[in-house]
This record gives C-alpha cells, structure tokens and sequence, in this order.
C-alpha cells in the first residue's frame, strides 16, 4: 500500500504531492548539466553530453541544444524522446504565431505554450509527465534578450543566469557568486547586467569545469550556442565542435584550476 | 456608396469616413461611425454589407482585446493588420465569406512609427502612404496622388483631406451627410470635426 500515491500523476498524495511530477524533476537532476547565461548582448547556452561510450558514433547535429524558432533557441535536460515532442510542438507553435501575425513569438508566449502542454500532463489522467527541463533563450522586440527555465509540472521562471541538470545546486551557488549584476537601476536595456558576452562564455566555462565530473572538458562532451543581434535581428548560432574547442582554449585558464584539485 | 481614405504621414494616421449608413438608396442614419478602435493606438475603417462589417468589426475588436489582456501587451499595427488579413483569408474560403473592406491605421508604440494597410474583401492587403475605398476612391486617389509627399506633416495632411472632401462634394453625385476624422498619433486617437482642419 506504501505505493498508493505513486501509480498515478493526477492524485495527490495526503501530504498533497505528486509523486510522479517530483520523480520526473529527479530524473532530470540526474540528466546532462545544461547553463544559461544572460549577458548585455546576448545569452550563452551550454549543455552537456552525458555517457558517450567511444563505440557510439558521434552524432552530426546537436543533441541538447535545439532552435526553436528565428528568436528562441533551447537547451534540453531530462529525457531526449521526450523532448523531441516538445520542441516539434513548440516549433508548430512558433510557425502558427507566424503565420497568424507575421511576426516572430514573444518569448514568454512560446515558453508559456510549451508550459501548457507540460502541464496539462500532470492533471490528465493515465498519462506520465513529460521528464524535461528547458532552459529557453531568446530575443523580442517588446523585452530583449530573456531567459527562461521550465520543469515537468509546467513552471517556468525568468532568469539571468541559470542551472538544470546533474549538480544544478552546486553551478547555482557558483553563478550566484561570480555573476556580475548592475546595481543601478535601468542603466542597460536589458534586464540589468553587466555581463558582456565574453563574461557570459567565460563564466559558462568556469562553471562547466566545476560541475562535469570529468577530467577534462571536451567538444566531444559540451554543446554551446549563443543568441545575439545581428543588424537588429536576432541571430542564433549553435557551435560546431571546432568552435567550442576554441571557446576551451581561449578561457582554458579559468578551466585548468578545478584539475588540480 | 461609402467614402473611406486615410493618409500616413511619419508619426501619424488622419483617417475619414463619411457617416451615412445606407442600404440600397435609402439611408439609415446618418450620423454613423465607421471606425473601430481596435488598441489604444490602432483604428479600423471598415465599408461594404453593413450586417457583415459590424460582425466582423466586434470579432476583430474582440480578439484583439483578447490578445492584450491574455498578454499583457499589446499587437503592434502590423501585427494586428496581418491578423485581420488571416481571418479574413480564413473566411473568404468558408460557406458564408464576410463582404468587408478595411484601412487599418496605427502607430507602433515601440518604434513611434506610423502605418497604413490596407484590405480588401478578397483579402489582398498592402501597407501604403494613403489608400482608399468604394466610389470616393475614383476621385480622392487622384488629389492623394497629386498632393501626397514624404514626410507632410498634419497640417499638409489637413490640407490634402480638405481637398478630396472638396472633390467629393463638387463631383459625386452622392451627397455625403458628414465625415468622420480621426488621428492617431503617439499620444493615441484624436478625433477632429471638418470645421477643425
């Protein structure tokens, strides 16, 4: 009987719980660390790449980082086949909107859909919640750059600089301590930051290299993306593995110290 | 038999309408507006079947509505003008297609600039300087074309309007009861009567 409350995602537990929602944000806090980093022009996603077995081949595209639509891109913690209904859902949503008011979805619109749908999951009876945390960045012309992170029971929060993923707590303690906020009020147009973007890459690394249990960070393990303006639109650009081997070189010093010890 | 036009200049929209409501040939009222505020910053001229345009005028003001208040920000006037086209598409394509014609005028808040589109009841639209709609198109799309500049500001606007409402009333053989003239501007919708231009 100790199971009664479990089988379930719809009935509460008498503590007024639900188990399932909470075992699927425990699976994801078992899943690839993925960080979003809001800067003044622009936000850094990374995520990384759990278990590769050397017989697996590499895959071409990307596994954790997906773009959403022109203004949103999205990085992916929790279960890949899930996910993938998600970002196929959000990207229909993101193409109606289009084609409705010929103009690109606000960000929160497009996050708030996709909480929807999680959501809608955890109410409904006879169906399991989705196991997947996103961390959405993206660009509107109403609130500029904006970071959003969701979980399974269909919450989603603004957020400058934030964690999913395995040692999520560990990378919050961190961004919290060396993320760079401005103290003076509206003195930048976006969400009051003095992140620049080579802050916001290098702070990803410091916190990557603190929170992968591994001994050395490689393209073959991380994925990153960024989203910046490009002549007033914004523009995404998912790193290939050359590229992040670059960003690792470049702030290989801010990596190196946590191999010492 | 309706008379419809507007004129953008950069940061503004002056739009008229005459203010008969009339079926075949006889007329109904004759103190009736023809616009719709869409936002506070977004107004919709509509002619064509009365029943349709009123119909359709509330969908519209409605699920624009709906959209601020779902939001919490409002369509800009591009937004809103595309948005009118689609249901309009939509229902163009159904059993009982809506006979509208619009001019969307607006002022994006964001930006500050101004904008005018213009749609039809087949659902064809375009952003333009100055458009018009119904007979009064005959005559007024020539002053427009021969007044109309870059950059006129509201007086010049003014001027122009005057000289179509002239052209309508030496002309048309309709004789209009009076007009309707509105401006949105960035401080919103300001409605003016022909003896103030």
């Amino acid at each position: 009987m100790a199971r009664r409350y479990d089988s379930r995602t719809t009935i509460f537990s008498p503590e007024g719980r639900l188990y399932q929602v909470e075992y699927a944000m425990e699976a994801i806090s078992h899943a690839g660390t993925v960080i979003g980093i809001l800067s003044k022009d622009g936000i850094v996603l990374a995520a990384e790449r759990q278990a590769t077995s050397n017989l697996l081949e590499q895959s071409i595209g990307s596994e954790k980082i997906y773009e959403m639509n022109d203004n949103v891109v999205a990085g992916v913690a929790g279960l890949t086949a899930d996910a993938n209904i998600l970002i196929n859902q959000s990207r229909i949503i993101a193409q109606r909107y289009l084609q409705k008011y010929d103009s690109p979805i606000p960000v929160e619109q497009l996050v708030r859909r996709l909480c929807d749908m999680k959501q809608g999951y955890t109410q409904f009876g006879g169906l399991r919640p989705f196991g997947v945390s996103f961390l959405c960045a993206g660009w509107d012309s109403a609130f500029g750059f904006q970071l959003y992170q969701s979980d399974p029971a269909g919450n989603y929060s603004s957020w400058k600089a934030a964690c999913i993923g395995e040692n999520f707590s560990n990378a919050q303690s961190i961004l919290k301590q060396e993320y760079k906020d401005d103290d003076s009020e509206g003195s930048s147009s976006t969400a009051g930051t003095q992140m620049t973007m080579d802050d916001a890459l290098k702070l990803t690394c410091l916190v990557l290299s603190k929170t992968i249990d591994t001994a050395k960070l490689t393209s073959e393990k991380l994925e990153f993306a960024t989203i910046t303006l490009k002549n007033n639109k914004p523009h995404i650009h998912i790193y290939t593995s050359d590229e992040i081997d670059q960003v690792l070189t470049k702030y290989d010093s801010v990596i190196k110290p946590s191999n010492n010890d | 038999m309706d008379a419809l036009f507007a004129i953008a200049g950069r940061d503004f929209v002056i739009s008229v309408s005459d203010t008969s409501n009339a079926r075949s040939i006889v007329r109904m009222k004759k103190n009736y507006d023809k616009t719709y505020k869409l936002s506070s910053h977004t107004l919709m001229s509509a002619c064509g079947e009365s029943g349709d345009i009123a119909n359709f005028a509330e969908y519209i003001q409605g699920n624009v509505r709906l959209y601020s208040v779902r939001n919490s920000q409002d369509l800009s006037p591009s937004e809103t003008a595309n948005f009118i086209r689609n249901e309009l598409a939509s229902s163009l394509r159904s059993r009982n297609p809506y006979n509208v014609n619009m001019l969307v005028a607006g002022v994006d808040r964001n930006t500050g600039e101004s904008s005018l589109y213009r749609i039809d009841y087949l659902a064809a639209m375009s952003k333009v300087p100055f458009a018009a709609h119904g007979y009064c198109a005959h005559f007024v799309y020539s002053v427009m074309d021969h007044e109309y500049k870059e950059d006129i500001t509201l007086e010049q606007g003014f001027a122009i309007v005057k000289n179509c409402l002239k052209v309508l009333k030496e002309r048309f053989i309709v004789d209009f009861p009076g007009f309707t003239i509105k401006v949105i501007s960035s401080s919103g919708i300001r409605e003016y009567s022909t003896d103030d231009i």
